[in-house]
């Protein structure tokens, strides 16, 4: 099988093996290119970040699959333009959009298989299609239909070096099952995703608190590609110090802990740091819209670390954990339990009673039960913690995704400073920061994903045929 | 033993109420969806919800090498396993023939042994057809309490079972809610009518369930046609043995064709597909079964083609064997499942109606 690889001249080598490459690999493979998908994960772990996905969100101008409703380009763009503050570029987002309609009968006819929203998640039943199975199931369903339409894939396959010669890639060297090949190829695709699991370079980013971050993917997007890209001359987009982060359970593993390591609590918690003080108004708006700036918050405390705390009247209002909370019969011993100094929690907590108000409390909107005399405020959802049994849950920042990535055209293309690179394409989270500079929107990343991955699957297939 | 595959089986199933990917395939997923915390009976009434589609499985972001190392459809499988032969009645029997397969051809042995035995010593007293060989009489003797006794057996076992996963009394709505999942094996087919994974890995096939119910429905003819006789001897004084077109033909023969042609194929998806996806210690038992209901249906079609040779006392012999072997052996083996499934499936309506109207008040 080794030798086969690098004894053939393949038409197009696509380097990853996640939602966009898979795309790409299968349009190539379709318009009649002789496929090649170097994948870095074992086969137990193929699909990158792809595998923890679970929807796609699609533009649509009447009910679609189990989308409900409409959902056109100026609202989505729209969506957009909230998370991003403006970080995007316009044309290239507004394609990403306007395709992400054709997409979904795509990807049906391929393999992929959508359900209605998941429980707990109606909310997205009009914007996002979710996948029967999740990320995974998606996965699957395309290295099956690449499998029917001959495309060769290898595994524990990581590209080393992409070899440019001016304006055009000659070949590539990776490192599979422990030996070097030089792998021939008149294009490539680059969908191997971003740096975020390369503690390192996350570190040298960020700074030493990255250390204590945990990475909510898989532990193969180390960035290698882009590295390599970019020591060459490649063009770049994104803010290179930047990752999106989430605050997720802190007893995460600390790779690959997915959706089930989400704590929807906060809302209705008492958040404090390591010393036992609040830090920020835990009722700001509705959990969809304020979990990604968590992460920031927990990562800026102290030991990069947060204590969510609530009482038996809030315990059935979110999702499950996975991990079971802390659990005490006072807040004191529950501070204790947890690590921190009872006593001081103890204060803070009846300090943050002292400062509720009477009024009706509506977990699912905005319900202007507010503290008064308490800095931070809570906002909403503020009443008392005074039912015992207390639970606890630690909060890290989990690291979704990077910014930085490679500045590509509206046909997919990788450019120098001195134009085009004649045969490369990239698609996926290598390219995503063109288009979200910022924040995050539910389910764009796989739109991102399989517009550009189509797109560049059909101009590196142009090119080679 | 218990305690074990029940904690285990907790551990993933909160997991999974953390995760809900696999909320489309079937019925287990919305189930766990009604508690945050789940008893011993809300486990045991998940594990025999669950048909072993497989379909969480190929989907799931955190099977091995994942430190959640979740095999959800094995680790009920084991638990339902588990509840089977905890509940049986007499208990002992229940493991040795589950597991093993050597004993139950030890059993369709003794079976051939003590059927070749009467046919030796009990001569008919000049009845025609097979009744030349065993009189009437005699069969009903060995037959009625092998019929009866397993299923008295098997009803102490649901008494306990149900009582185990908090059944209700009984209407009319749920059990006919779980005759449609059953009638059309709905939680095999995937969620959307593509299959379950089984044979084919990660691909969606709808084979097992198609001939799951090609041995249903074979079982479910054989049964009518057995009973159209018994019915025909005893109230319309017709003996056997029947012409073709007699209701116990008309019904036998198609229904022993399913019943062969189904397990056959059943047994060979069995050699397909990843057998650590359930119950692994069962896997020989459960083939033995498989392969023994087939042969009630293909000795049966021997028996009738063979009518009026030389052979018939043979065919006689061992499809009477294989028959009583069966039956000795329903509340010991696999068929067992077919009374815990729809049992969950009439108490999974009853507390998916519990919700319904706990929603539906004020």
């Amino acid at each position: 099988m080794n030798a086969m690889l690098s004894k053939n001249t393949w038409d197009i080598v696509v380097i990853g093996g996640g939602n966009a490459a898979l795309c790409a690999a299968i349009t190539a493979s379709e318009a009649g290119a002789r496929v090649l998908i170097l994948e870095s994960a074992p086969k137990t772990y193929r699909g990158g970040n792809s595998r923890h996905t679970r929807n796609f969100r699609c533009m649509h101008r009447g009910p679609l699959s189990v989308l409900t409703g409409s959902y056109g380009e100026d609202e989505y763009f729209d969506d957009l333009m909230l998370v991003t503050k403006g970080k995007t570029d316009e044309p290239l987002a507004r394609l990403a959009i306007r395709s992400s309609e054709d997409c979904l009968p795509w990807m049906e006819a391929h393999g992929v298989r959508f359900q209605p929203s998941l429980s707990g998640t109606l909310s997205l039943s009009r914007t996002n299609a979710f996948f029967l199975g999740g990320g995974k199931a998606l996965v699957n369903a395309y290295y099956n239909t690449a499998e029917d339409l001959g495309v060769t894939v290898a595994y524990d396959a990581e590209m080393t070096h992409v070899h440019l010669d001016g304006d055009r890639v000659t070949h590539l060297d990776a490192r599979i099952g422990g030996e070097t090949h030089r792998i021939a190829a008149r294009a490539a695709v680059l969908a191997s995703g971003g740096f975020q699991s390369d503690l390192d370079w996350l570190t040298r980013a960020w700074g030493p608190a990255a250390a204590n971050f945990l990475i909510r993917g898989t532990p193969y997007n180390r960035g290698v590609v882009l590295r390599d890209m970019l020591d060459q001359g490649c063009e770049s987009v994104g803010d290179p110090t930047q990752c999106h982060a989430v605050a997720i359970d802190g007893r995460a593993p600390k790779f690959d802990g997915g959706i089930v390591t989400r704590l929807d609590c906060v809302p209705f918690s008492v958040v404090v740091n390591r010393d036992g003080e609040r830090f920020y108004d835990e009722g700001e708006d509705v959990w969809p819209k304020r979990y990604a700036i968590w992460g920031r918050l927990v990562a800026a405390q102290p030991d990069q670390v947060g204590y969510a705390i609530i009482d038996a009247k809030s315990i059935d209002l979110f999702m499950p954990s996975v991990f079971p909370p802390n659990r005490a019969d006072t807040i004191e011993e529950l501070g204790t339990q947890m690590g921190l100094d009872g006593a001081r929690l103890a204060a803070t907590v009846a300090a943050f009673n002292a400062a509720c108000r009477p009024g009706t409390f509506h977990p699912t909107e905005l319900d202007r039960l507010a503290t008064v005399g308490l800095s931070p405020a809570k906002t909403n959802w503020a009443r008392p913690l005074d039912t015992p049994p207390y639970y606890g849950y630690q909060l890290r920042p989990g690291v979704t995704f990077t910014y930085l990535g490679l500045k590509v055209s509206d046909s997919a293309q990788v450019h120098t400073a001195q134009g085009p690179v004649r045969n490369l394409w990239a698609a996926g989270e290598i390219m995503a920061g063109s288009i979200l500079g910022q924040g995050y929107l539910a389910g764009f990343g796989m739109t991102i994903g399989t517009v550009f991955g189509r797109i560049a699957g059909r101009e590196a297939a142009a090119h080679v045929n | 033993m218990s305690i074990d595959v029940i904690a285990e089986a907790r551990r993933q199933t909160e997991i999974c109420n953390a995760c809900r990917y696999c909320e489309g395939f079937c019925s287990v997923f919305p189930a766990l969806t009604r508690n945050k915390a789940f008893a011993d009976g809300d486990i045991t009434h998940l594990a025999n919800l669950c048909h072993n589609c497989r379909g969480c499985y190929y989907s799931c972001q955190y099977t091995a090498p994942h430190e959640f190392a979740l095999n959800f459809p094995a680790a009920l499988a084991e638990v339902r396993q588990e509840s089977w032969e905890r509940h049986a009645w007499p208990r002992p029997f229940a493991r040795l023939f589950h597991e093993s397969g050597v004993a139950i051809a030890v059993v369709l042995v003794a079976g051939f042994a003590l059927i070749l035995g009467m046919l030796q010593t009990l001569h008919s007293g000049g009845g025609s057809g097979f009744y030349a060989y065993l009189a009437h009489g005699a069969m009903v003797a060995l037959f009625l309490p092998a019929f009866l006794l397993p299923l008295a057996s098997v009803a102490v076992s649901l008494r306990g079972y149900w009582q185990e996963i908090g059944g209700g009394s009984l209407r009319w709505r749920d059990l006919l809610g779980a005759g449609r999942s059953a009638a059309r094996l709905k939680n095999l087919d995937g969620g959307q009518g593509q299959g379950c994974n089984f044979e084919q890995g990660d691909r969606y096939s709808d084979r097992r369930r198609w001939l799951h119910q090609t041995v249903l429905y074979g079982f479910l003819l054989c049964f009518a046609a057995t009973s159209s006789g018994t019915v025909l001897h005893y109230a319309f004084d017709m003996q056997a043995p029947y012409g073709f077109f007699s209701l116990p033909k008309l019904l036998g023969v198609p229904g022993g064709i399913l019943l062969t042609v189904g397990c056959a194929g059943l047994a060979w998806l069995k050699t397909q597909a990843d057998p650590a996806l359930g119950a692994v210690r069962v896997w020989g038992g459960e083939m033995a079964f498989v392969l023994l209901l087939g042969a009630t249906g293909a000795t049966g079609l021997a028996l009738y083609l063979a009518s009026g040779t030389a052979a018939v006392p043979v065919l006689l012999t061992i499809h009477l064997g294989t028959v009583l072997a069966f039956f000795l052996l329903l509340p010991f083996s696999k068929m067992v499942h077919g009374f815990y499934r729809f049992a969950t499936l009439v108490a999974e309506e009853q507390k998916k109606a519990a919700v319904r109207d706990a929603q539906a008040r004020p």
